[in-house]
């Protein structure tokens, strides 16, 4: 995964925390996350819900809620830092270099414009493009997405689609400003079972068209297999494992992304389903040491006092663990 | 939208049909009126001659009928005290009270509306506190006190401001000014509190997200985008709201003697001129309804959501 | 919302518990409470704590008399201004009005007129609300349609109006009022009622209680009304903000609590004419104390708003 060109987005320790109660609480929502990304890549960011995965994608782009900062780390874009950048050049970022796809399709797109406003803006305001060349535009776009009679559609409003048809016109929108990077959060979680894998598709054509780097953020392993290519498995604000997503599924690592893959269930076999014990863990108020050692099977008694560090693995990828990074050297 | 309306329609009527038929039952069921619109100790002959003028000796469903025939025409009976049909007078005075009620509009609109945004931007802020203090202040002092307070202040200290009366022109906006004022007072604390909780919920939701996370600029994003949907409750409130003022100033047109209907109410309890009181309660109920209406077939046309409906 | 990176603010870690108890002291409605205690101690104990007589004009002072008339001697002084003016004093520590009486008195027993009828009138408004929205919500069908048609047509009249219609047939007196806003404000319940209880109504232990045979009185009883409790309590400390303010502007108007009581609207009513010449405090002190408790009720109500909804607890 060396490359002698800088990566199209580096990610280096990412710390963003939140602050309640006048600073008197603080949520380490996103606790010295790193990762990278190159241009066409799918990154997969796994987790069950609170880990931390939103709040990551939030703050590449600076998206954040007032009570959250970024306290520390570096994002890179093409070599730029993002982090130092102000609220006016962030803007710029926003749509035009990365764009997001939202979860609910339903309360995505605003009820009093129409569809053609709405896929229109980012191409208005980052390629200023105007009059038929914008029309011709969000024609183009809407094809892409597979939107039939493209030209009537556009005039009509989001109430009258359905929740697939909606979130199409959400990835047209993420595509109008022309991005290097889409971040798509759960984009299929509120879809129904059968428009899951045509919209999946979907993205995976249109990322091949474009070439544009896909971040997609999902609790569904089932998901991660078919579309990633790296994955990256966050429990309570950083990430646990870093693999590829062959390594990740024939040789996981951490005792987390095991129970991940054996509480998938199996068809064929009546054996019981399989939970994770315990529950995830509040971010205020981490227990010591490994974050996830109240639920471990595997836990060592250093596990219980001393946070484990990230272990390069030889075959690529990074876990952090100590029975992992036992075992890894033993071997 | 064609069955919508009718709905609509259909709705207002029988509202208005109920609210007509409780003012008639609570006029005869809560007291008296013979007995109130006369002299202490007058005699039963003379109550009974009252009862009878008024055609209140007959069977209650007599009297019903006949009121609700009289109002389907338009006639709110005879004014007591002025011997002339209660209508003819109210009609004669209703655009005092309007101008009135307008001035009071805008003045809530105006103060309300950029406080509530400006409460909203700014989240928890001292700016919010700001808004979050008018809006209760607004609540919480009667009308007729700001009126008062503003006739010593603006009126006999200052003598900036007359402070009888509406004025010999319509153009005359001086005499308008501090009535305006503290009848809209009330309404502009509603404002702000309206405005300022349909903008949180608005800049809260995901699509005005989506909007800023394509990139567009704030400005856009607020002027655009979160001004139009919070305005949707806003303005529905407003209308009404400028009906109620309409109805409601009696206390500051007795205070600031503006000739309105709110006046004949008054002058109508102080004369014992039932019917006049009557009336002017029924036209309050009668123009809300219809307001109402107006307003929902406006939202039809407003809303997209509404308009490519069946 | 964007925000730009910045150090890290200064950040203090409290224990739990002490963090805990500062929670609930911030949260406290310490003003409004405040407030209401002050005014609800000066009804009560009107009689002890009054300096003078609400009814009975003031007898004054040698050096009053000597202010007022040139004499030092006289059956009465009117229009005397509050003690921080020269010729006041505080023997009338707020004035006295135009027959002469003590205005901080008056203030005192007018404070008991207007939580009295604020408060049993809302109530009883509640009480009669309250009942015909669960059974409009919980009875369904007819009963809903009939209560929720009259319900609505109730609403469209404008309170004001449709008091001083009321007190025009039944006449002014502390209990008429009392009725009237009873019979005004029932409709502002039972509205909010209903929606709640069609809410309640599909939850499980209502279906329970249905399914084990429960009769639908007891249901009501035991079951949905201490549910709503929580709404209603909402409803009516914004209401009785409200009715105090109808109270006050049916006195001014002449058909509310009639005179001698010293209503607080009667008081400013009765002091227009004074305005004129310059005597601002015979009709402003009664206003302050009108905006006085009904701010402090809307805070209560505010508070108990935001502690009530679960929703909107943990902003």
């Amino acid at each position: 995964m060396e490359n002698l060109m800088p990566p199209l987005l580096h990610v280096k320790d990412l710390r963003t925390y939140y602050f309640g109660f006048r600073g008197t609480r603080v949520v380490k929502a996103v606790d010295g996350v790193s990762f990278s990304l190159e241009a066409g890549e799918t990154f997969g960011l796994v987790g069950e819900s609170g880990c931390g995965k939103t709040t990551t994608c939030h703050s590449l782009v600076r998206l954040l809620s007032p009570n959250a900062r970024i306290v520390g780390g570096r994002i890179e874009l093409e070599g730029e830092d993002l982090v130092g950048k102000s609220s006016r050049e962030m803007r710029e970022i926003r749509g035009r270099r990365i764009a997001t796809i939202l979860q609910d399709p339903m309360a995505s797109l605003d009820p009093l414009f129409s569809v053609y406003e709405q896929v229109a803006e980012p191409a208005y305001y980052h390629q200023s493009l105007r009059g038929q060349k914008l029309v011709q535009r969000v024609k183009d776009l809407l094809t892409a997405v597979r939107i039939p009679s493209p030209a009537a559609r556009m005039k009509e409003f989001p109430h009258q689609m359905s929740g697939g048809m909606r979130q199409r016109i959400v990835g047209a929108i993420a595509q109008a400003g022309g991005p290097q990077i889409i971040i798509a959060d759960e984009p299929t979680t509120n879809l129904d079972v059968t428009i899951q894998l045509q919209y999946l598709n979907l993205l995976k054509d249109l990322q091949r068209a474009s070439g544009v780097a896909l971040i997609f953020v999902t609790h569904n392993l089932g998901i991660v297999a078919k579309m990633c290519d790296t994955v990256a498995v966050m429990y309570a604000g950083k990430i646990v494992e870093l693999r590829s997503v062959r390594g990740l599924f024939y040789d996981p690592r951490h005792p987390y992304t095991k129970a991940l893959l054996d509480s998938i269930p199996k068809l064929g076999t009546k054996a019981p389903l399989y939970a994770i014990p315990g529950q995830p863990p509040d971010l205020s108020a981490l227990p010591e040491g490994c974050s996830f050692h109240p639920r471990c099977p595997y836990a060592m008694d250093h596990c219980r006092t001393e946070e484990p560090t990230e272990h390069r693995l030889d075959e690529g990828g990074r876990v952090r663990c100590w029975l992992a990074m036992q075992e890894a050297e033993r071997a | 939208m064609a069955r919508y309306i009718l709905t609509r329609a259909f709705y207002s009527l029988v509202t208005l049909w109920l609210l007509v038929t409780i003012v008639f039952g609570m006029v005869r069921l809560t007291g008296d009126p013979v007995k109130m619109h006369s002299e202490v100790g007058a005699d039963k002959a003379y109550l009974d001659e009252l009862r009878r003028r008024w055609g209140l000796d007959r069977p209650l469903h007599v009297q019903y009928l006949s009121f609700m025939s009289g109002l389907a025409q338009g006639d709110f009976g005879y004014s007591f005290a002025k011997s002339l049909k209660v209508r003819d007078i109210y009609l004669d005075r209703l655009p005092n009270s309007l101008k009135l009620g307008f001035g009071a509009f805008i003045i809530s609109l105006a103060l309300g509306i950029p406080l509530g945004m400006l409460s909203a931007i700014k989240v928890n802020t001292s700016w919010d506190s700001v808004g979050k203090v008018f809006a209760l202040l607004g609540l919480s002092l009667p009308g007729f006190f700001v009126g008062l307070v503003l006739i010593i202040v603006f009126g006999v200290e200052l003598g900036w401001l007359p402070v009888m009366g509406k004025g010999e022109h319509w153009w005359d906006w001086r005499h308008l000014l501090m009535p305006a004022f503290a009848l809209g007072w009330y309404f502009s604390g509603a404002m702000v509190r309206i405005t300022r909780s349909s903008m949180l919920e608005v800049l809260g939701s995901d699509y005005i997200k989506l909007v800023r996370l394509k990139g567009v600029p704030e400005w856009v994003v607020m002027a655009l985008h979160a001004f139009k949907n919070s305005m949707i409750p806003v303005l529905t409130l407003a209308g009404l709201n400028l009906l109620i003022m309409v109805n409601v100033a009696v206390v500051i047109e007795v205070i600031f003697n503006w000739p309105g209907v709110g006046q004949l109410l008054y002058d109508g309890l102080t004369n014992r001129d039932f019917p006049m009181v009557q009336g002017v309660v029924l036209m309050a109920g009668i123009m809300i309804v219809v307001l109402n209406f107006v307003i929902d077939i406006l939202y039809a046309y407003v809303d997209p959501r509404i308009r490519l409906s069946r | 919302m964007p925000t730009t990176t910045a150090r890290v603010p200064f950040t203090v870690v409290l224990p739990r518990a002490v963090q805990r108890s500062l929670d609930i002291v911030r949260a406290a409605p310490i003003i409004p409470l405040l407030v209401l205690t002050i005014l609800g101690f000066a009804a009560v104990f009107a009689p002890v704590l009054a300096p003078h007589d609400k009814l009975q004009p003031v007898t004054p002072t040698a050096a009053q008399c000597q202010a007022r008339f040139g004499f030092p001697d006289c059956p009465y002084v009117d229009g005397m201004p509050p003690f921080w003016y020269a010729q006041g004093s505080l023997h009338t520590p707020l004035g006295t009005d135009y027959l002469g009486r003590d205005i901080l008195s008056r203030l005192s027993y007018g404070a008991r007129i207007s939580l009295v009828v604020g408060i049993t009138g809302t109530l009883v408004a509640g009480i009669i609300g309250t009942l015909l929205g669960i059974v409009a919500g919980y009875m369904g069908k007819w009963w809903d349609q009939i209560i929720m048609r009259i319900t609505d047509a109730w609403l469209t009249l404008p309170s004001l109006v449709f008091a001083i219609l009321l007190s025009s047939i039944r006449g002014p007196g502390l209990w008429n009022v009392v009725l009237i806003l009873a019979l005004v404000f029932w409709s502002r319940y039972t509205r909010v009622v209903r929606g709640e209880v069609l809410s309640l109504r599909e939850r499980e232990f209502v279906k329970l209680a249905e399914v084990n045979g429960v009769s639908r009185l007891a249901i009501i009883f035991r079951h949905l009304l201490p549910n709503v409790m929580n709404t209603v309590m909402v409803v009516f400390s914004l209401q009785v903000g409200i009715s105090i303010i109808i109270e006050a502007s049916l006195s001014f108007l002449g058909v509310g609590v009639p005179p001698p009581e010293p209503s607080w609207g009667l008081m400013m009513a009765q002091e227009r004419e004074s305005l004129m010449e310059g005597k601002w405090w015979l009709a402003v002190f009664p206003g302050i104390c009108i905006m006085l408790l009904v701010l402090a009720a809307n805070l209560m109500g505010d508070w108990l708003r935001v502690r009530l909804d679960p929703q909107l607890r943990n902003r």
